[in-house]
């Protein structure tokens, strides 16, 4: 199952590498992972997505809360949450296919941040399935290079 | 305030903290340390390789509860003390390792002697720091005891550039330490105490399964009074030995790979496991799916990490363990519920199926008349220091022939490497014990191979004044690997025979101590003896039976009923 956790760590140097030490050290994966400064900038937020049973998450968010930099582990997937990744596509853009990759970015919303005579680069955002989906479909059309953020996420705040 | 520099204010936190006895070897990076140490009233051991430094301090460390404090230079300093760092870690000990490191200005650019220490021991300590300003000097290490000290116990690593201990600081005055991110529960949850204990009350064959968790929390008396009243067999891990009296009549001994054969049945066909302060290592377990398969599970320790690691537990107890026994005791005596002759008699059925077992399969040796049995060697210093010596030992048979026959009766005199199973340990492990009480007996428990990877600290030994026993028992061999080979490996003996050995009897009268050797099962009693009464480091050369093996044994991978035995 995958899943997603925010880390809030201290924001000091060293830190980061104590986490994916620990990945690697124990062989959890991570097919994500997102980092930067939160409000209060001695503090960082880490988002990172993850794939394991239940015995595996566990062990995944306790070791992460034993590191001694760590603040808070929340595993994001427990409660309701918006999820976002952005993806920016160099996509080939030639004369015959340039209407059809525009009329694509307009159906994903998304925007064309830079223009060259023969390409598009492409900003997308949305959840993951979405960025993967206007990848796949803009593939046979011809993709240069693609940069995706990672997955960041927020539990959405309660209704009451 | 008054000023002083970065090295006068570190020794300065270590009497706050009470150090009394540091180990270490000196370098470029580290000379301003071991300057300002010589003007404090703290003992410097010089030893004579970085990794004996951390071992002696982990040996001082297991034996008194204490910090054990270590104090390398940068480089190959730092990376010597590596393997005794990770010794230290699997087995939870508290320590603080001080490393010197080039000036910060030249960090990162491949100055002469640097590593970065802290990089490489990141997986190998508690938590670690590079101090990068002189200000964070006192603050820093206040925290590195802390941390080092606190919830379960680990070594702490202090990277100290040569620039910042040289500057003049304010030492600010002692807080209590709050830290944001460290918050180590030590008291038990009072629902999951009374779950615990209800099902305790039910269970037809529980046993306790005891872990290092006892040692390090002082939680022994409290352990024993909760075995005894409940009338409930004990087994302890190799890191529990002395958690509970080793000569008890609910004392089945050590379980796992070399563990008696009552306390692996006993696990096996038990209904309840009350596990304190262990962590369900695979040398205990054997294959997962069989370990205590009909029993429910309660888990009592300070490390959330530890349960449901290995196996599933029922009643999880994050705690530690003093306290949660303690509060276990307190519901039985206070609830209306427990009626302790009834559940003592309840027992009873148990304690003698499991005392069935024990007669059936004890551990024991075949006497092979004049031919030096290991496990003798081992019975005979048993009943030679009453077993109130304290013993380290070194990694491989002689480890569990120490393990398997000396009783321990009492926690802390019984310091080995257990998670990481270091050679090399023992040796320096019995200077730091032997330095911290001069007045105890300490011995190493050797074999020949692993007393030759730390020798060199005889001479430090010899220098303060620290006269260690050395027991080695000499197979020839290294001798648990060569077993591995006999049983699994059609008697390949592929690298495990030790052509060239020193002849330790003239090596330790090199070193200036004195050396003895018995070659026959009649001389064993008088070389002890004579070692014992002897005010020097001796080293006794037992040449015993070469291919002895050490059974119990639970192949790797088997189910801990599926026993080799004698
Ligand atoms: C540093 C290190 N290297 C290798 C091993 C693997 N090993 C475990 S036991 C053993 C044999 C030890 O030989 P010896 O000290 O003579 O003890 P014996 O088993 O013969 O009593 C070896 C090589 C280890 N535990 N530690
Ligand atoms: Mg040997």
């Amino acid at each position: 199952m995958k899943h997603t956790i925010s880390v809030l760590l201290q924001n000091k140097p060293g830190v980061l590498s104590r986490v994916t030490g620990l990945f690697s050290g124990r062989g959890f994966n991570i097919e994500s992972l997102s980092v930067a400064e939160t409000l209060d900038s001695s503090i960082s937020c880490l988002t990172l997505v993850t794939r394991g049973d239940e015995a595996i998450i566990e062990q995944i968010t306790k070791q992460l809360h034993k590191l001694i930099d760590v603040i808070k582990v929340t595993d994001i997937g427990d409660s309701e949450y918006v999820e976002r990744e952005m993806v920016l596509i160099r996509v080939k853009a030639e004369a015959q296919t340039r209407a059809e990759v525009l009329r694509v970015i307009d159906i994903f919303r998304g925007k064309v941040v830079d223009v060259s005579p023969k390409s598009y680069a492409v900003e997308v955002t949305g959840s993951t399935s979405k960025v993967q989906a206007i990848i796949d479909i803009l593939k046979p059309i011809g993709i240069q290079e693609i940069v995706r953020t990672g997955t960041i996420a927020m539990a959405r705040a309660s209704k009451k | 305030m008054e000023k002083i520099n970065g090295s006068q204010a570190i020794i300065r936190c270590l009497q706050e903290e009470g150090v009394k006895i540091i180990f270490g070897f000196p370098g470029g990076a580290i000379i301003d340390l071991f300057d300002a140490l010589m003007d404090s009233d703290i003992t410097n051991v010089l030893v004579r390789h970085e990794q004996g430094a951390v071992h002696a301090a982990d040996g001082l460390a297991r034996v008194t509860g204490e910090v054990g404090v270590a104090l390398l230079t940068s480089g190959p300093g730092a990376t010597n003390g590596v393997t005794a760092i990770a010794t230290a870690y699997c087995d939870s000990i508290p320590m603080v390792i001080l490393t010197g490191q080039v000036p910060t200005a030249l960090i990162g650019n491949d100055a002469f002697q640097e590593v970065d220490i802290v990089g490489i021991t990141r997986p190998c300590t508690k938590h670690n720091y590079l101090v990068k300003d002189a200000k964070d000097l006192v603050p820093t290490l206040r925290e590195a005891f802390h941390i080092a000290r606190t919830g379960r116990p680990g070594p702490v690593l202090v990277d100290l550039p040569k620039d910042v201990v040289a500057k003049m600081i304010d030492f600010p005055e002692k807080k209590p330490i709050r830290m944001q991110t460290y918050q180590p529960n030590y008291e038990p949850h009072q629902g999951q105490i009374e779950k615990a204990c209800k099902k305790i009350l039910k269970a037809k064959n529980p046993v306790l399964y005891v872990g290092g968790g006892v040692i390090l929390s002082n939680a022994h008396e409290e352990l024993t009074e909760l075995a005894r009243k409940l009338n409930i067999p004990v087994t302890m891990t190799l890191m529990g030995l002395g958690g509970f009296p080793g000569t008890d009549p609910l004392s089945m001994g050590m379980l796992g790979m070399h563990g008696s054969y009552a306390a692996n049945m006993a696990v096996a066909n038990s209904d309840l496991l009350i596990a304190v302060g262990a962590r369900f290592d695979d040398r205990v377990t054997g294959r997962l799916d069989a370990f205590a398969p009909h029993a429910t599970i309660i888990h009592i320790d300070i490390d959330p990490t530890s349960i449901s690691k290995n196996v599933k537990v029922d009643i999880p107890i994050v705690a530690d363990c003093k306290q949660a026994l303690s509060a276990m005791n307190t519901w039985f005596n206070t609830s209306s519920d427990f009626n302790r002759e009834q559940v003592s008699a309840s027992h009873e059925p148990w304690r003698a199926t499991i005392d069935d077992w024990a007669k059936k399969h004890p551990m024991t040796y075949i006497d092979e008349g004049e031919i030096i049995k290991p496990q003798f060697v081992i019975q005979k210093l048993d009943e030679l220091t009453h077993g109130d010596a304290i013993i380290t030992t070194e990694v491989g048979q002689n480890q569990m022939w120490a393990a398997q026959f000396y009783k321990f009766n009492k926690p802390r005199q019984w310091a080995t490497s257990g998670g990481l199973g270091t050679m090399g340990y023992g040796l320096p492990a019995a200077i730091g014990a032997k330095m911290a009480f001069p007045d105890k007996t300490v011995v190493d428990v050797a074999g020949d191979g692993s007393i030759q990877m730390n020798i060199q600290e005889l001479a430090t030994a010899k220098q303060y004044n620290c006269p260690v026993k050395v027991v080695i028992l000499n197979n020839n061999y290294l001798g648990m690997v060569r077993q591995w080979q006999e049983l699994f490996y059609n008697k390949r003996y592929a690298g495990t025979v030790m052509e060239v050995t020193p002849d330790f009897v003239m090596l330790a009268q090199a070193y200036g101590a004195v050396g003895l050797r018995a070659t026959k099962t009649s001389e064993v009693e008088d070389v002890l003896k004579e070692a014992l009464a002897t005010d020097n480091t001796v080293i006794m050369d037992f040449v015993i039976a070469r291919e002895e093996c050490v059974f119990p044994m639970v192949p790797a991978g088997k189910a801990t009923t599926e026993m080799l035995l004698v």
